[in-house]
């Protein structure tokens, strides 16, 4: 089972700073182990951030993104107390959603 | 006609980088590691652990399905704010001076049932070394911004000081090698990593002070034990043990040194 991600949103302007790091090995696929075996690629595949349950972003992620990803992003008009839920789904099917309410 | 103009501006645009780029070259590589490292700071993967070691810490788990929340790390059963900044110290139910991991140990051992020595002999990163890993970081981000300061009220403590002092200094292997030959003194380096000098307190969240880390470049997070290990295998000095008393020993050295240093563990590291 994957580890949940760490969210923090806050106020800031007219909107709401979103950070999330997420927890996730990121393989691209072209490492070798130490035995000479290919690693198999398998990293996130589709990152879906939803204010009050409406989607406000989808993004396609590659093998180009770091293990362990953190990304940082803007939600216009989200005000203190909405919640943001951010979900991810990773090459073997995966999936993981966690939320957070705005500071 | 025109070309040669264009030229002229290529020329005169080509000779203003190569009088620009010096002074840019002035920012020192440590300037530069340290931007980087803020750069990183604000997303730093290493409170992934944290809140893994957290969950782990009040999880029921091992043998005796039992949870750390009595593990004793030093100001009492459960407590660990706080407890970072006075590791390594002398428990005197175990009878040995302890750095945050080797105490964690004996608590996986005694309250949980797991096997100390097993754990001790597992490679980093794998099984439950994992599991100390985490635990590591829980422990030292409840310690953050507060100030190293070892006891060294006990025999046992001032013992180990004099021992780690003596490690130290302790030229051996085939190169020749010790601590003191990298973090003796003051300004040396290895490549562009400026290393610190050990021998004093070098400063808030500087060596000892920025351990336990997340390393960028292995994206792993390592506790002082590994940390130390790799001190000992670039000496090419044979790994004297996860948890032995030799790295404890040198865990009490440059934390009575670093003394007054404010800690930033978890940090993060290239």
């Amino acid at each position: 089972m994957s580890d949940p991600m760490r969210i923090r949103a806050q106020v800031q302007g007219s909107g709401a700073v979103v950070r999330v790091l997420m927890s996730h090995e990121m393989e691209t696929g072209l490492r070798k182990d130490a035995a000479g075996a290919t690693v198999p690629a398998w990293h996130i595949t589709e990152v879906v951030a939803a204010l009050n349950g409406k989607t406000v972003m989808t993004a396609q992620w590659g093998t180009a993104i770091a293990k362990n990803p953190f990304t940082q992003f803007t939600v216009k008009g989200a005000k203190s107390g909405d919640k943001i839920s951010i979900s991810w789904t990773d090459s073997r099917g995966d999936k993981r959603t966690d939320e957070v309410v705005v500071a | 006609m025109s070309c040669g103009l264009a030229w002229r501006a290529v020329l005169a645009f080509g000779l203003g980088a190569a009088f620009a780029l010096p002074v840019l070259g002035q920012k020192s590589t440590a300037d530069g590691i340290n931007q980087y490292r803020a750069l990183l700071a604000d997303g730093n993967p290493a409170e992934l652990w944290e809140a893994k070691g957290e969950a782990l810490w009040k999880q029921k788990r091992g043998p005796n399905n039992a949870s750390l929340e009595a593990c004793d790390l030093g100001k009492g059963p459960g407590v660990a704010k706080g407890a970072f900044v006075e590791l390594p110290r002398f428990f005197a139910d175990t009878g040995k001076v302890q750095d945050l991991e080797s105490r964690l140990l004996s608590c996986l051992q005694t309250l949980q049932g797991f096997d100390a020595a097993a754990i001790a002999a597992t490679p980093f990163g794998r099984g439950e070394q994992l599991t100390l890993e985490a635990l590591v970081a829980f422990v030292a981000a409840e310690s953050r911004g507060l100030r190293f300061k070892l006891p060294q009220g006990h025999a046992e403590e001032r013992k180990m000081l004099e021992v780690g002092r003596r490690l130290f200094f302790f030229r051996a292997g085939p190169y020749d090698f010790s601590c003191a030959s990298c973090h003796g003194e003051d300004g040396k380096r290895i490549r562009l990593q400026d290393l610190p000098n050990l021998t004093k307190n070098p400063g808030d969240g500087i060596g000892f002070a920025a351990w336990p880390a997340y390393r960028v470049s292995s994206g792993e997070l390592w506790g002082m034990q590994r940390r130390l290990n790799d001190c000992f295998r670039q000496q090419r000095f044979p790994y004297p043990g996860y948890a032995s008393e030799v790295t404890v020993a040198l865990g009490v050295y440059m934390g009575v040194k670093s003394e007054g240093a404010a800690s930033i563990a978890p940090s993060i590291k290239r």
